[in-house]
């Protein structure tokens, strides 16, 4: 194993885990808001990668430039699950922690079935984007421009939603109903609109990271699993809630993998993501920049 | 200004007030005093939407509030300071300012209410920058005062201004709801304090066990046989 191996490995694992950072924002942004675990997280993806393909293979549409009409039908889809779904599930008098689980764990398989039934479990390429295919060699480190330009678009909207939750009203609005989010009704502010509106952000931001994923990434009805599983971990270990966690964890896991993979067969790639995360819960359960 | 007629409330079968009826004009300040559980607070609830009455109407300004989602009574001009504040405590003082006139984050003079709240208040404007959370109690119920005139309310409701504060600092508190009304805002104020909020009240309400005992000007409860005995203990 050559010096330049381990770099190019780490810088890959670099690229990777900041889609993971992106994949995993819109959980924890959820999570932080009202304290609910969204079991579709993995099929919101899903979806926003099949929304790409379809732009892709009906109106010849870029995946880099469907991204913006992606992430907002998806905001409108993560809202309209709040309101449809979720706002109900949280009126429920009696093991109000279950009925939540249960219902985005349902609306997962639902999700997952309806993919099946109306896109085929076949397998989908995006097959010819711009970026597609290229690599760009810097130092003699060879990067694959796709998940260069995704990372950077990831740097760019953790960037953004920073600002916008520090920086305008309805982010302070935002972090108020995380705080609070029976006292938000003493200044004005419908609790509703908010959770709404979070669930919609959330959304928009995982399927940003869908549409960037579409280019380089089979498309299939199961797709959203594994990178869900990666999600809960980044959550996880960065520390529910924290957006700037999910920045960090999502980089860490990437590393990790990426280092695995150099020191272990390729079948247990996972495992050291899976070391880490278990290290991290025993050592420092609220995650590393979780304040709960 | 506002009027509740015959409230009854009732947590989950426990009937908190029942036929409770309070009438607040304009300008006036009134308080709503009794012991500990006899309703105080939860008619100020009722009135601020943060429970459902039962029975009864709450009317302001001539029209329908009661079974109003919460928010919109606060955009109608009811400002409702709770018991136990309910501030944003990992919120800076001044976002927690700044939230106050969320409803008001497109109008250029969103902030115009700070200048009142600094006056009454200029501890606060010393300590815009800390956060909610690290407040001493006193400094929080000005805080939420504070919150609750950014607003910019027609009544403003406080529940128990004195509660888990230094005897210093109530005086203070008291000293600025007659500030406060000065400007011409209508208060509606609860308090076991009696002594002290009868002081600087208009008229006031006696409740107990759910149910008005007594109402009238805060003069001649204050001088009131009975309630000398029963709750000034003089």
């Amino acid at each position: 194993m050559t010096a330049e191996t381990i770099i190019q490995s780490l810088a890959s694992g670099l690229l990777m885990g900041l889609l993971y950072g992106l994949i995993a924002v819109g959980l924890s942004l959820i999570f932080g808001l009202m304290n609910i675990v969204n079991f579709a997280h993995g099929e919101f993806l899903m979806l926003a990668m099949y929304a790409a393909f379809f732009l892709f293979a009906f109106f010849a549409v870029d995946p880099l430039l469907a991204m913006p009409f992606v992430a907002a039908a998806m905001f409108i889809f993560g809202a309209a699950v709040y309101l449809l779904i979720v706002r109900f599930a949280m009126r429920a008098k009696t093991n109000v922690g279950m009925v939540q689980i249960f219902a985005t764990f349902g609306l997962a398989i639902v999700l997952r079935g309806l993919a099946q039934y109306f896109f085929t479990p076949d397998y989908r390429s995006i097959t010819h984007s711009w970026l597609g295919g290229k690599t760009i060699s810097i130092l003699g480190i060879y990067l694959p421009v796709p998940q260069l330009v995704g990372a950077g678009l990831s740097i760019l909207a953790f960037g953004a939603l920073y600002f916008f939750i520090k920086r305008t009203d309805f982010g302070r609005a935002l972090e108020a109903t995380r705080e609070d989010a029976g006292a938000v009704a003493l200044v004005g502010i419908d609790q509703n609109r908010v959770f709404a509106l979070g669930w919609g952000l959330g959304s928009a931001l995982v399927g940003l990271a869908g549409a960037i994923m579409a280019s380089f990434f089979y498309i299939y009805p199961d797709v959203g699993a594994s990178f869900a599983l990666i999600a809960y971990v980044v959550v996880a270990l960065g520390g529910f809630g924290s957006v700037f966690g999910a920045f960090a964890g999502g980089i860490l896991v990437g590393l990790v993998e990426a280092t695995t993979a150099l020191v272990m067969p390729p079948s247990l790639k996972a495992v050291g993501i899976y070391a880490v995360y278990l290290l991290v819960v025993f050592i420092r359960p609220r995650g590393l920049f979780g304040s709960i | 200004m506002l009027s509740a007629h015959d409230l009854t409330t009732a947590y989950e079968g426990l009937v908190a007030i029942s036929g409770v009826s309070i009438e607040v004009a304009k300008g006036e300040v009134v308080c709503v005093a009794g012991a500990n559980g006899a309703g105080k607070s939860t008619l100020l609830k009722t009135i601020a939407g943060a429970e459902r009455p039962r029975s009864g109407t709450v009317t302001f300004d001539g029209q329908r509030i009661d079974g109003m989602a919460q928010h919109l009574i606060t955009a109608r001009g009811i400002a409702y300071v709770p018991e136990n504040r309910r501030l944003f405590p990992s919120l800076t003082v001044h976002d927690n300012l700044r939230l106050g006139s969320y409803l008001y984050r497109r109008d250029a003079g969103r902030d115009e209410p700070l200048e009142l709240v600094f006056k009454l208040f200029p501890r606060l404007s010393e300590r815009l920058e800390q956060l909610a959370g690290t407040l001493s109690g006193g400094e929080q119920q000005m805080l939420a005062i504070g919150r609750a005139l950014m607003t910019r309310p027609r009544l403003l409701m406080l529940d128990e201004p004195s509660q888990g504060i230094m005897p210093k600092l109530v005086d203070e508190i008291f000293q600025a709801v007659l500030e406060i009304r000065k400007t011409g805002l209508t208060v509606l104020i609860v308090e076991q304090r009696m002594a002290e909020v009868l002081e600087i009240a208009d008229r006031a309400y006696i409740l107990q066990t759910g149910r008005v005992l007594m109402q009238g000007p805060a003069a001649d409860i204050r001088t009131n046989p009975d309630v000398r005995k029963a709750y000034l203990g003089l």
